[in-house]
């Protein structure tokens, strides 16, 4: 019997649903990143001449701790749109 | 909605070279001696005709971006580390303007991974070197086995992983702008042509609705009444490009500018912030090598 179908479609199925397992990683900067800003927003209430050094720390920080968010992104990028043809040319 | 969404092209492959094998140029290689030349020419342009006294107003920029430079690499380093400041705005400077070239419809070489793995390398060989530099080619492996020895592989690990995250963060960043730049304008593409589709299909149609904009952009317009002259004007605006498209002259129209707008996050801020991180923790790293 001829499986290759099957085996296709399977192949096909897991790169669909671990894409979507992959991205759920975007929480984690989405917490952390809404509580550095809260805290800078506290500071910058608290003592507002500071709001120039206060924001530009705050954008390296949020832009540093983007770095998991992006892993879990660029790892759902690539099982949609490049491993798809690597599957299908393995199963021929 | 057709999004083609690619690596780098190969544009040639050299076969039989002695040594090597099979050489490929890719689009990454081109775009980079491409911008290879263009830092050249500025550099010797804004080189040019420098003086002591009464200077010109280039002369006031170059100067301004070289107190920048030095002002970060010290500030981060301390003057001690100066030897360093040509290696760091040379990784500064092709970073922005790799990220920023994909805005001219060229491909960026720094949304393939192995520009970045070939910068983040030089970072880690200087990294080691500082650290074999501090305590000595001895104490830097028995660095490795610094809280308890069971956790060697895990210092090892941690110690390759520094510069993959470096490599890895600055171009997930430039990837996945490109990706939704690509995303944003196959579905603006294909809005359009729905859109312009229904209207122009036949001219009485379109010709309705411009007169259906024209009419509030009128008498807004004569009593000074924005709320009715900007959706008028966008009405009628839409009526005449669906008379346009009706009488042959097809195009997606809503590419036309409105794509500007999340690249100025995904390709300007973005671009510009990641190639500053990677300055920054490039010169954090190489301290920190020193300092133990």
């Amino acid at each position: 019997m001829d499986f290759t179908v099957l085996a296709k479609g399977i192949a096909l199925a897991g790169c669909a649903i671990g894409a979507g397992l992959a991205l759920i990683a975007g929480i984690g900067p989405g917490i952390g990143e809404g509580n550095c800003a809260a805290r800078a927003c506290e500071v910058i209430g608290r003592n507002p001449e500071c709001k120039g050094d206060v924001t530009s720390s705050m954008i390296l920080g949020i832009a540093l701790s983007e770095t998991t968010g992006i892993y879990g992104f660029v790892t759902g990028l690539l099982l949609i749109f490049v491993a798809p043809g690597m599957f299908m040319n393995f199963l021929g | 909605m057709e999004v083609s969404i690619n690596g780098a092209r190969i544009l040639h492959t050299f076969e039989n070279v002695p040594l090597l094998g099979s050489v490929q140029i890719t689009q990454t290689l081109a775009v980079s001696w491409l911008i290879m030349v263009i830092i050249t020419g500025l550099c010797i342009w804004l080189g040019s005709g420098l003086k002591v006294t009464n200077i010109s107003r280039k002369q006031a920029v170059a100067e301004m971006g070289y107190n920048a430079i030095v002002n970060f690499v010290r500030g981060n380093m301390g003057p001690e580390f100066d030897r360093y400041i040509p290696l760091v705005c040379t990784i500064f400077i092709t970073s922005v303007i790799s990220n920023l070239i994909s805005l001219l419809g060229i491909w960026s070489p720094t949304a393939d991974l192995m520009t970045e793995l070939a910068w983040a390398l030089v970072v880690f060989v200087l990294i080691t070197y500082h650290k074999i530099k501090a305590s000595g080619i001895v104490g830097y492996l028995r660095g490795f086995l610094d809280p308890i020895f069971i956790l060697l592989p895990i210092n090892v690990m941690s110690e390759c992983f520094t510069p993959i995250s470096m490599a890895c963060r600055h171009f997930g960043n430039i990837l996945s702008g490109t990706v939704i730049s690509a995303l944003i304008y196959a579905a603006l593409t294909a809005a359009s042509n729905a859109l312009f589709g229904a209207l122009g299909s036949s001219l009485v149609i379109a010709v309705i609705v411009t007169v259906l904009g024209l009419v509030p952009a009128v008498i807004g317009f004569r009593q000074k009444k924005k709320c009715l002259l900007i959706p008028g004007a966008v009405v009628a605006i839409l009526g005449v490009l669906a008379i346009l498209t009706n009488l042959g002259a097809a195009y997606p129209w809503l590419t036309l500018g409105i794509p500007a707008i999340p690249s100025l996050y995904f390709d300007w801020f973005s671009g510009c912030i990641q190639a500053f991180i990677f300055c920054t923790l490039t010169t954090l790293f190489i301290k920190q090598a020193a300092g133990d």
